[in-house]
C-alpha cells in the first residue's frame, strides 16, 4: 500500500514541485497517476522509491515510513517495489536474462532460485526463447517486457511504470498496457505514469490527476474522458 | 556475504575488467607509471642509504696511547667494551710510521726518523654515527689514552644528510602515493562513469551500497595487482640497464650498487601492496559518487 499525506517537495532551486499532495494506492489497485509535463508526476515516483526526500508530510510505502527511513532499510523497501522506465534502462551488455539476475543478485537470491523464477517470468511476459539475446538484439516493445519482467523478478507487490508506452507504438503500448493489466490481476498493485489520453480512457481503470504540484481530481473510469 | 554471493561478485569483477577492457588497460597503465616513478625513488634512497653507510663505516677514530703507559695492547679488550664501538685496531709506533712513509712520495726523505716519533693508536670504527661524540668522550676517558682524534664535524654532515635525504624520501613517497590513489580514482571514476545508469538501475532493485561496490573493488584490487606485477619486471629491467650503464661510464662506476636481486622479494611485496592499495582505495574512492541514487 501506497499512501501519501498532505506531502510538499521544494528543491533546493526553489521550485515547488508538490504542494501538499494526498492520496492513497490500495493493495491490488491499477492506478494511472496522469498530468502535464512539469505537474509534479515524477516527483512522486522519485518520492515513493526514495531517489528523493519530502520536504514536509508523510509517506508510506508497503510498512515504510520513508520520512524517517534509514539508509539502511532504503534497498529492503525497493526491493517491494518493481520500477519500469520509458527508456527501458536495461544492461546492455548483459543478456536479457542476466539482467534479470542481476536484479535478483540484487535483492539476495540463490543461484537456484535465479534459475527457478528467470524462465518463468520470461514465460510470462511473452519472452520464451530470449533469455540469450542481448538488449539490442530486441525490439522496442520487447525491451519493455524485458524492463517488466526485471521489475516482476522479486516478486514484489506494487509496481510503477513511468511513462512505459513513452516510446513505443500504439500496438505494442497496447501489448504492454495489456501485460501490466494481466500482472494486476495476478493480485500486483499498478501504477502508470502516463499522459497518453486513449490508453488512459480504454482501460477505464482509477485515474489520479496532477497539475502543478496539486492533486486536481482522483476518478474511476478516465479521466480525460470528462473534457480535460 | 554468503559463498553465492562472493562467488557472483568475483564473477563480475572478473567480467568488468575484460567488458571495459579499454579502461581497465588505461588504469593498469596508470599504476604501473605510478609504481614505477614511486620505485625508482625509492630504490635510488636505498643505494644512497646504503653508500652513507659504507661511507660512515669507513669514517673512523684515532686514540693514541699515552707514551708512559706500558701495555698498550691490553687496552683492546677495554675499548672494544664500550657501546656502540664494533673494532679497534692496534697500530703500534712501528706500524704506524710504515704505514707514513709509504703514504710519501719520496719515503727515503724520512729514513733518519726514530721509529718511536710516532704513537702507539687505535683504529676504531664504531657502530651509530649519530652517538660519536659521546662514545668519542668515552674512549678518551679510558686510563691510558692520551688523546682522541674524529672528524666529528664530517660525521655530523653524514647525519644531516641522511636525515635530509631520509625526510625527503618520506615525503614524496608519500606524495607520489597520495597523487597514484587520485589518479588510479579518476581513471577508475572515468570508468564507473560509463556504468553510472547501470548502477542506478541496481539501486533501484534494491542492491545494498556493498552489493554494487564489491565487483568494483575486485575488479580494482585485479588491475592495482596486475599493475604490480608488470611494474616489478619493468622496474627490474630499468634498474638493471642503468647499474650496467653506470658500470660502463667514468666516474659513476665507483658507485657501488646494490643488486636488484638482494631486494627483489621486498620490492615485489611492496608493490604488490601499494598496488591492492591503491587499487582498492581508488575505486572506493571513485564509485562513493555514484552511490547517491
Amino acid at each position: 500500500m501506497i499512501r501519501l499525506t498532505n506531502v510538499h517537495k521544494e528543491f533546493e532551486n526553489g521550485t515547488k514541485a508538490l504542494k501538499g499532495v494526498s492520496m492513497q494506492i490500495d493493495d491490488g489497485e491499477f492506478v494511472f497517476l496522469v498530468g502535464p509535463s512539469g505537474s509534479g508526476k515524477s516527483t512522486i515516483i522519485r518520492l515513493i522509491t526514495g531517489e528523493l526526500e519530502a520536504t514536509s508530510g508523510r509517506l508510506m510505502v508497503n510498512g515504510y515510513n520513508l520520512s524517517d527511513i534509514s539508509v539502511q532499510q532504503i534497498p529492503l523497501m525497493r526491493r517491494t517495489l518493481g520500477v519500469v522506465f520509458q527508456d527501458f534502462r536495461l544492461i546492455e551488455k548483459k543478456t536479457v536474462a542476466e539482467n534479470l539476475e542481476v536484479a535478483m543478485r540484487a535483492a539476495g537470491a540463490t543461484a537456484r532460485e535465479i534459475g527457478r523464477r528467470v524462465p518463468y517470468i520470461l514465460g510470462l511476459v511473452g519472452l520464451e526463447g530470449k533469455e540469450h539475446m542481448l538488449p539490442t538484439q530486441l525490439s522496442g516493445g520487447e525491451q519493455q517486457r524485458v524492463a517488466i519482467a526485471r521489475a516482476l523478478a522479486n516478486n514484489p507487490s506494487v509496481i510503477i511504470a513511468d511513462e512505459p508506452t513513452g516510446n513505443l507504438d500504439p500496438d505494442r503500448s497496447l501489448e504492454i498496457m495489456s501485460l501490466l493489466e494481466k500482472i494486476n490481476d495476478m493480485g500486483t498493485t499498478i501504477l502508470v505514469v502516463t499522459h497518453e489520453r486513449e490508453l488512459v480512457n480504454r482501460f477505464g481503470k482509477r485515474v489520479v490527476a496532477i497539475e502543478s504540484g496539486r492533486l486536481i481530481s482522483d476518478a474511476a473510469g478516465g479521466y480525460y474522458r470528462n473534457g480535460r | 556475504m554468503e559463498g553465492n554471493q562472493a562467488l557472483y561478485h568475483l564473477r563480475e569483477g572478473f567480467r568488468s575488467i575484460f567488458t571495459h577492457g579499454l579502461m581497465s588497460f588505461a588504469s593498469v597503465c596508470m599504476i604501473v607509471a605510478c609504481l614505477l616513478i614511486m620505485g625508482s625513488f625509492s630504490l635510488v634512497a636505498v643505494n644512497a642509504n646504503s653508500m652513507l653507510t659504507d661511507l660512515e663505516r669507513d669514517n673512523e677514530i684515532l686514540a693514541y696511547v699515552d707514551d708512559d703507559f706500558t701495555d698498550p695492547e691490553s687496552l683492546q679488550s677495554r675499548i672494544e667494551a664500550i657501546p656502540n664501538v664494533t673494532s679497534a685496531t692496534f697500530i703500534s709506533k712501528a706500524q704506524a710510521m710504515a704505514e707514513f712513509k709509504s703514504q710519501q712520495d719520496d719515503p727515503s726523505l724520512f729514513e733518519d726518523l726514530p721509529s718511536n716519533t710516532l704513537r702507539d693508536r687505535y683504529q676504531i670504527h664504531i657502530d651509530d654515527i649519530e652517538q660519536m661524540e659521546e662514545t668519542v668522550k668515552l674512549i678518551g676517558n679510558v686510563s691510558g689514552i692520551a688523546r682522541v682524534q674524529a672528524a666529528l664535524e664530517i660525521a655530523d654532515g653524514f647525519v644531516m644528510v641522511r636525515n635530509v635525504a631520509s625526510a625527503i624520501a618520506i615525503i614524496l613517497v608519500v606524495m607520489l602515493v597520495v597523487i597514484s590513489v587520485f589518479i588510479i580514482s579518476n581513471t577508475i571514476r572515468l570508468a564507473t562513469f560509463t556504468r553510472r545508469d547501470e548502477i542506478a538501475i541496481v539501486k533501484m532493485c534494491g542492491a545494498t551500497n556493498w552489493f554494487i561496490r564489491w565487483p568494483f573493488m575486485i575488479e580494482g584490487v585485479i588491475l592495482g595487482l596486475v599493475g604490480a606485477v608488470i611494474a616489478f619486471f619493468v622496474q627490474w629491467g630499468i634498474y638493471g640497464l642503468l647499474g650496467r650503464a653506470m658500470a660502463n661510464s667514468g666516474i659513476l662506476s665507483l658507485i657501488d650498487t646494490i643488486p636488484f636481486t638482494n631486494m627483489a622479494g621486498t620490492v615485489l611485496l611492496v608493490f604488490l601492496a601499494v598496488g591492492f592499495v591503491i587499487g582498492a582505495g581508488g575505486s572506493a574512492l571513485a564509485i562513493r559518487k555514484f552511490l547517491k541514487v
